[in-house]
C-alpha cells in the first residue's frame, strides 16, 4: 500500500511514518519544510495552497492527515484555513485520485466542553460547543471527513490524548523546562486523572488503521494508552524522568483559573503563546480518561509500550542526553 | 371517559388494569406504559371528572366509580388474563371490581396489585392528618378545589425532589377551579363516618378481600407516606395475608415516582406473581419448640448457680433469679397485652434486665424483634418503624426517644420490672410441669442485619429456625453445662439460656465492639468463669491494642475464642494466639441470615499461605456451600477456583425477609438456596474462599476484579497498614484504585517508590494509588470496609476539580 502521510515531521509525525514502514507500506511525505524521514519520500508543498498536488497523490491507496496549526495562537481565519480548508480540500483531492483510505487525526478536545471525562468513550465532535479557534476548526474538519465517508471511500478519526515520548518538545520538555525553573505546580493537588499515549502507540494506532475492519470507519476512536494516572504522578514520573525536582507546591483551581486567565489577557497581541492559559488549567485540574475498548476492537490495534516502559524510556533518553 | 391503551393484539397475553387515586391521573402510570413487555397490554384510565376525563355535574361515590370500571372492562372486551394495579383511593375501587370479577368468573383474575392505599380505617388509629385537616368543615373546598393546595400536597407527599417537567405534568389536567371540582368530591367520598354513603360499599370490599385468597397479590409501599402508613400496610397484610410485601425505604405517598426500581419489580412480579417457593427448610415442619425449657432446667438443677453476669453493672444473677424473673416478665408482658403471634421490640440494654423479657416474650409465644443500637439510632428506629411491631419494651431512659419514634404499638414501662429484679426472685418456685411450647413454623425473631450497604434489612427466623441455630452451635463447639459464654457482640447473650449455659456480658459499650478493652476481658475470664469467647475483630484489635506494658494476667479459663462478624486479619490472630496461648482460636463464616456456614481454625489458615481471599474453610455438616460463578450466574457448580456469588443451603437459613419481597426473590433466586451478596471461590479441598461483597466487585476492560485479594497482597507490604481495593468509572469501563493508610515504615520511601512498590504486588492494573488517614467501616462491627463510600470518595477526588 503506498501511504501519503501530511505533518510526517514532529514527535507523532515521526513515529508515524516509522510503523507505517514497519508494516511494510511505502510512505510518501509531504510539508512544507525538508525533514529528512529515512525510508520515506518527501515532497515539499503547502497545503493551504498546493502547487504541485498531483504529483503527490499520484497511485496513493490511503492518506495520513496529522499536518494542522496547533496552540492558541492565531486569528481564527488562519485556523480554520489551516485546519478546515485544507483539509476538504485533501478529502475532495483523495477521492478524485482514487485514494481508498483516509485517516485523520483530530484531538479529544472536539468533544470535550469542560466537564470531566470519566471513562468516556468518543463522543461526537461538538464545533458549537467546544472553545478556541483549535478545537473548533478540527471538530469541524472532523464532521467533514467522517461524512466523507462512503463504501469506496473509507475515512475515520483518531483522537490521540496528550502524546508523548523521548525527545517531545512540545509536553515533555515544557514540563521539564518549568520543573528546573521551579514553576511546576499541582492544581488542587493534581488528583485527577488523565489518560496519555506513549507515542509509538499512538504511531501504531494510526498504522493500523490502514487495516481497520470496516465497522471502524466513519466514526472516531479514542486512542490512549488505556493506563490513566492521576496528573500528580504524571508530573512526578516525568521530572524524575529527566532528573529535575517535582512540582513542590499546589495552588488552588480558582487562582491557577485567574492566573490562566491573566496571562491569556496579556499576551493577546503578541505572537508567542502564554505560559498559562485557562485552557491547561482546565486540563490539569479535570479528569479525562476514556475507554478504548471499542478502538482497540475496530482498529485491530492495542497498546504495546506500557506507561511505566514508556517512562523508562524517558529516563534512558534524559541520560543519555 | 379519558383511557390509556398499549392496544389488543394476538402477542398479548395479559392485561394490566392501572387505576389512579386523588389527586393523580393516568399520567401516574407513563413509565408501566412505556416500559411493559411487548406481552402485556396497559390500560390506564382517568375517573370521571378526573384527569382529561370529562367533568361531571355531581360528586361520585365509591359505588359508582366500580361501577364505572366495571363497565368499562366490559367495553374494552378484554380476553386475556387481568391483573389490577391501583394506588391511594385506586385502591377500593380496582378491589371493588377485583372482587366483582372474581364472584362472577366474567373475566380471569391472574393477579392484584397495591401501592399505598387503604380499605379500612383501623379504629386505634386517628384519620390520616393530611385528610383529616383537608376534610376539616369549611376548609375542604377551599384546600381541594378552589385552589390547587391539594394538588401540590400531594406533589409534596413525593419523597424524592419532583422534577419540573412531571410535577407540571401531575397538574396539568387540574389548573382551572371547575376541573378540579372532582377532587373535592373524591375527598368528601372518603367514609370516616359510620353514616357515610360510601361506607357500606367500603366495608363490603375489605368484606369480601377473602375472594382473593387464591389470587397472587403484591402490595409495594413507600413507608414515608403520613397518609397512608404502616398502619394501613398491617391492616392489608392482615386481611390478604398470602400478599407479597416490599416496603420501599425512603419513599413516601407517590412510591411509584420515589423507588426507581418499581417498575421493574413490579413486571418481573408479574412475570411469575406466585414467586418462588420460599420455604427453604424443606419439608413441612410441625414439630413445637420450647425456648424456656433449659432455663427452666438449670433452675431447677442448679439453682443457686449464676445464669448471667453484668460485669458493668456489677451484678449476677443465679439461674433460679433469671427463671422466676423471667416468669415475673412474662405476667407483666402478658397484662399489658403481649399473645402469642406479637411482635416485640426492645429498647434495653443488654443484661439482666432484657435477657428475661427476651424469653419471656418467647415463652408467651410472641417474636422479638432485635434491632441494637450498633445500627446508629436513625437506623434502629427506621427498622423498627419496618419491622410492624406490636408493642415496644424500653427503659425510662428510652422513652422521650420512643415518643419521637413515630412506631405504632403498645409502650410497654420496664420500671416495675426493675423493681422486681432488683428485690430479687430468688424464693421464687419454679413449676417443673410448665412448658412453653409454639409451633415451629411461628415467627421467633426479627433481627437486622448490620446494613453496611443500604438499609438494614430484617431477616425473620421461625423458632424452628432459631433452635436449630441453637443446635448447631452446641454440636460444633461441643458446648456443656460448664462452659460460661462471654458475649463481647451482644446478640450472643440471647443464645446462653437456650444453649442452658451462664453467659458473661464484660464491662463494654454493647453497641461498640471496639470498646472491649484487654482488662475488661480478663476479667470476664478470671473473676466471671468465662470459657468461651465471641467478639468481632474489632473487639479483639482492641483488646490487642490495650495490652499493658507488664502483661502476666490469667488466661487459662477460656477455651474457646471465635472471632466472627466480619473477615478476620491473619496478623490480628497470631498475636492473639501468642496472647492467649490456652484458648483455640476459630473464625466461623456466616451472616446474619445464617450462622454458622463455615468455620476455620487458626492452625489451618497459618497453613494456608496463599492470598487469594480470606480462607473460612468447608461447610459444617448440614451445609452446603455452592457458587454462582460470575461468568455464568445462573447454575451453581462446586467446580474449583470459579469466582463467583456464593450461594448455601442450611437447616437453619433464615426463612425470609420481613416485607423485602424483591430482595426475597432476589436472594432465594435458587430455590432452597440463600444468595449471600459475597463473593469467592472453592479450592480444590472444597474450602471456601472470601473475595468480597458482589457490589464491590470491579469490572474492568481486562476483566474482573475481586477486592480482598488484591487488599491482602497490598497489606502484605510493610508500608501499608490497612488498604481498600475499588472500582471508578463506569460499569465494565472501571480502572481500580488503591486506598490505604500508611503504617509507621512510610517514611521510608518516597511516594513514587511506594506506588512502585504497591503495582508490583497488586497483581492488576493500578490507576491510582491515595493515601488516607482513616478508612470508613460500617458501624457495626467496626471492619468491613465500606468499599461504596470509599469509591465514591476516591470518584470524586479524580474527577479533579471541575
Amino acid at each position: 500500500m503506498r501511504v501519503l502521510v501530511t505533518g510526517g515531521t514532529g514527535l507523532l509525525g515521526s513515529s508515524v511514518v516509522q510503523e507505517i514502514l514497519n508494516l511494510g507500506h511505502e510512505c510518501v511525505v509531504v510539508q512544507r519544510n525538508p525533514s529528512g524521514i529515512a525510508g520515506a519520500r518527501e515532497f515539499l508543498d503547502d497545503l493551504t495552497a498546493p502547487r504541485n498536488l498531483d504529483q503527490w497523490l499520484a497511485e496513493v491507496d490511503a492518506v495520513v492527515h496529522l499536518a494542522a496549526k496547533v496552540g492558541i495562537v492565531g486569528s481564527y481565519q488562519e485556523f480554520y484555513e489551516a485546519n478546515v480548508k485544507a483539509t476538504q480540500m485533501l478529502l475532495e483531492s483523495a477521492k478524485q485520485h482514487g485514494v481508498k483510505r483516509f485517516i485523520y487525526a483530530s484531538s479529544p478536545s472536539v468533544a470535550h466542553t469542560g466537564s470531566a471525562l470519566i471513562g468516556a468513550g468518543a463522543q461526537p465532535a461538538r464545533p458549537a460547543s467546544v472553545r478556541g479557534a483549535y478545537s473548533k476548526t478540527k471538530a469541524l474538519a472532523e464532521l467533514d471527513v467522517l461524512a466523507a465517508n462512503t463504501s469506496s471511500f473509507s475515512t475515520v478519526a483518531l483522537r490521540p490524548h496528550l502524546v508523548w515520548g523521548p525527545g517531545d518538545t512540545q509536553l515533555i520538555e515544557r514540563i521539564v523546562e518549568r520543573a528546573r525553573s521551579g514553576r511546576l505546580f499541582y492544581i488542587d493537588g493534581g488528583y485527577a486523572l488523565i489518560d496519555t499515549t506513549y507515542v509509538t502507540n499512538a504511531g501504531q494506532a494510526f498504522a493500523c488503521s490502514l487495516n481497520a475492519s470496516p465497522e471502524a470507519f466513519g466514526k472516531p476512536h479514542m486512542v490512549t494508552n488505556g493506563e490513566p494516572r492521576t496528573v500528580r504522578e504524571t508530573l512526578m514520573r516525568i521530572t524524575e524522568a529527566a532528573g529535575v525536582p517535582g512540582p513542590s507546591r499546589s495552588v488552588s483551581f480558582r487562582i491557577a483559573m485567574a492566573a490562566g486567565r491573566a496571562a491569556e489577557f496579556a499576551w493577546r497581541n503578541r505572537t508567542s503563546e502564554p505560559p498559562l492559559t485557562s485552557f491547561l488549567v482546565e486540563q490539569l485540574a479535570t479528569a479525562h480518561w476514556f475507554d478504548i475498548e471499542q478502538t482497540k476492537k475496530l482498529l485491530n490495534w492495542s497498546p504495546t509500550i506500557s506507561i511505566d516502559e514508556g517512562f523508562a524510556q524517558l529516563r534512558n533518553w534524559y541520560s543519555r542526553l | 371517559m379519558h383511557v390509556l391503551d398499549t392496544g389488543a393484539g394476538q402477542e398479548k397475553d395479559l392485561t394490566l388494569v392501572c387505576v389512579h387515586g386523588n389527586p393523580t391521573w393516568s399520567y401516574l402510570w407513563r413509565n408501566f406504559l412505556v416500559k411493559a413487555p411487548s406481552n402485556i397490554r396497559v390500560i390506564a384510565l382517568d375517573h370521571l371528572g378526573m384527569g382529561y376525563s370529562e367533568r361531571l355535574d355531581s360528586d361520585r361515590v365509591l359505588d359508582q366509580r366500580v361501577d364505572d370500571l366495571t363497565r368499562l372492562i366490559r367495553a374494552l372486551e378484554i380476553t386475556t388474563p387481568i391483573m389490577s394495579l391501583a394506588h391511594d383511593w385506586g385502591g377500593p375501587i380496582s378491589l371493588g371490581w377485583v372482587e366483582r370479577e372474581i364472584a362472577s368468573g366474567d373475566h380471569d383474575i391472574a393477579g392484584v396489585i397495591l401501592l399505598n392505599t387503604a380499605v379500612h380505617q383501623p379504629k386505634e388509629f386517628k384519620n390520616p392528618a393530611v385528610i383529616r385537616l383537608a376534610r376539616a368543615r369549611g376548609l375542604l373546598a377551599p384546600v381541594t378545589e378552589y385552589t390547587q393546595g391539594f394538588v401540590f400536597g400531594t406533589r409534596i407527599l413525593s419523597g424524592s425532589k419532583m422534577s419540573r417537567e412531571v410535577a407540571a405534568g401531575f397538574r396539568a389536567p387540574y389548573r382551572k377551579r371547575e376541573s378540579r371540582k372532582a377532587i373535592h368530591g373524591f375527598v368528601a367520598d372518603i367514609p370516616f363516618e359510620e353514616d357515610h354513603v360510601s361506607r357500606a360499599t367500603l366495608d363490603e370490599i375489605a368484606l369480601n378481600l377473602n375472594l382473593l385468597s387464591q389470587t397472587p397479590v403484591l402490595m409495594c409501599w413507600g413507608p414515608n407516606d403520613p397518609v397512608f402508613s404502616d398502619i394501613y400496610l398491617r391492616d392489608l397484610k392482615s386481611r390478604i395475608p398470602h400478599a407479597e410485601v416490599h416496603r420501599y425505604e425512603g419513599a413516601s405517598h407517590l412510591v411509584s415516582e420515589d423507588a426507581p426500581d418499581l417498575v421493574s419489580d413490579v413486571f418481573h412480579w408479574i412475570a411469575s406473581p406466585t414467586g418462588p417457593n420460599v420455604d427453604s427448610s424443606g419439608d413441612f415442619d410441625n414439630s413445637m419448640v420450647d425456648f424456656g425449657e433449659q432455663m427452666k432446667k438449670q433452675a431447677i438443677h442448679r439453682p443457686n448457680v449464676v445464669g448471667l453476669t453484668a460485669m458493668n453493672e456489677h451484678r449476677s444473677v443465679t439461674w433460679r433469679e433469671l427463671q422466676s424473673q423471667t416468669e415475673f416478665s412474662m405476667r407483666y408482658l402478658s397484662e399489658e397485652g403481649v399473645t402469642a403471634g406479637d411482635r416485640v421490640a426492645f429498647l434495653v440494654p443488654p443484661g439482666p434486665l432484657l435477657i428475661p423479657l427476651i424469653y419471656a416474650t418467647w415463652n408467651l409465644g410472641a417474636a422479638v424483634v432485635l434491632a441494637d443500637s450498633g445500627l446508629g439510632l436513625r437506623g434502629m428506629f427506621r427498622a423498627l418503624r419496618g419491622a410492624h411491631i406490636d408493642h415496644v419494651v424500653g427503659i425510662p431512659r428510652a422513652w422521650p426517644l420512643m415518643r419521637g419514634l413515630q412506631i405504632p404499638g403498645s409502650r410497654i414501662s420496664t420500671k416495675e420490672l426493675d423493681r422486681a429484679s432488683e428485690r430479687g426472685q430468688s424464693r421464687a418456685v419454679v413449676d417443673a410441669a410448665t412448658n412453653y411450647e409454639f409451633p415451629s413454623n411461628d415467627l421467633g425473631a426479627v433481627v437486622f442485619t448490620s446494613g453496611s450497604t443500604g438499609p438494614a434489612k430484617g431477616v425473620q427466623y421461625s423458632r424452628g429456625h432459631i433452635a436449630r441455630t441453637v443446635a448447631a452451635l452446641q454440636s460444633q463447639y461441643s458446648i456443656n453445662s460448664h462452659d460460661v459464654i462471654i458475649a463481647a457482640f451482644a446478640p450472643w447473650a440471647v443464645f446462653g439460656p437456650a444453649l442452658g449455659i451462664a453467659s458473661v456480658l464484660p464491662d463494654m459499650n454493647p453497641g461498640k465492639p471496639s470498646s472491649l478493652t484487654y482488662r475488661a476481658l480478663n476479667e470476664s475470664v478470671v473473676r466471671a468463669g468465662g470459657t468461651l469467647l465471641w467478639a468481632s475483630p474489632a473487639a479483639l484489635t482492641n483488646v490487642l491494642d490495650t495490652v499493658p506494658e507488664r502483661e502476666n494476667a490469667d488466661w487459662s479459663g477460656i477455651r474457646l475464642i471465635l472471632s466472627a462478624g466480619a473477615p478476620v486479619p491473619k496478623s490480628l490472630l497470631k498475636r492473639l494466639a501468642e496472647l492467649i496461648p490456652s484458648a483455640s482460636i476459630r473464625t466461623p463464616y456466616g451472616m446474619t441470615e445464617a450462622l454458622p456456614l463455615s468455620e476455620i481454625s487458626l492452625a489451618e489458615i497459618l497453613s494456608s499461605d496463599e492470598d487469594h481471599g480470606v480462607l473460612v474453610g468447608k461447610g459444617l455438616p448440614g451445609v452446603d456451600i455452592k457458587i454462582a460463578p460470575w461468568s455464568d450466574p445462573n447454575h451453581l457448580t462446586n467446580d474449583a477456583g470459579l469466582m463467583g456469588e456464593i450461594v448455601v443451603r442450611a437447616p437453619h437459613m433464615k426463612n425470609s425477609y420481613n416485607n423485602l419481597a424483591f430482595t426475597e426473590r432476589m436472594s432465594s433466586q435458587f430455590l432452597g438456596w440463600h444468595r449471600t451478596g459475597d463473593v469467592g471461590h472453592l479450592d480444590a479441598d472444597g474450602a471456601l474462599w472470601i473475595e468480597g461483597r458482589k457490589s464491590h466487585v470491579i469490572t474492568t476492560p481486562m476483566g474482573v476484579i475481586t477486592p480482598v485479594p488484591v487488599e491482602q497482597r497490598v497489606e502484605s507490604l510493610d508500608f501499608v497498614r490497612q488498604a481498600a481495593c475499588v472500582g471508578v468509572g463506569p460499569k465494565d469501563a472501571s480502572v481500580v484504585v488503591i486506598v490505604y493508610i500508611e503504617s509507621d515504615q512510610g517514611r521510608k520511601l518516597s511516594q513514587l517508590q511506594r506506588e512502585d512498590r504497591v503495582r508490583e504486588v497488586a497483581g492488576t492494573q493500578i490507576a491510582a494509588i491515595l493515601l488516607v488517614k482513616s478508612l470508613p467501616t460500617d458501624i457495626r462491627h467496626n471492619a468491613k470496609l465500606n468499599r461504596e463510600e470509599i469509591s465514591r470518595w476516591a470518584s470524586k477526588k479524580l474527577a479533579g476539580s471541575a
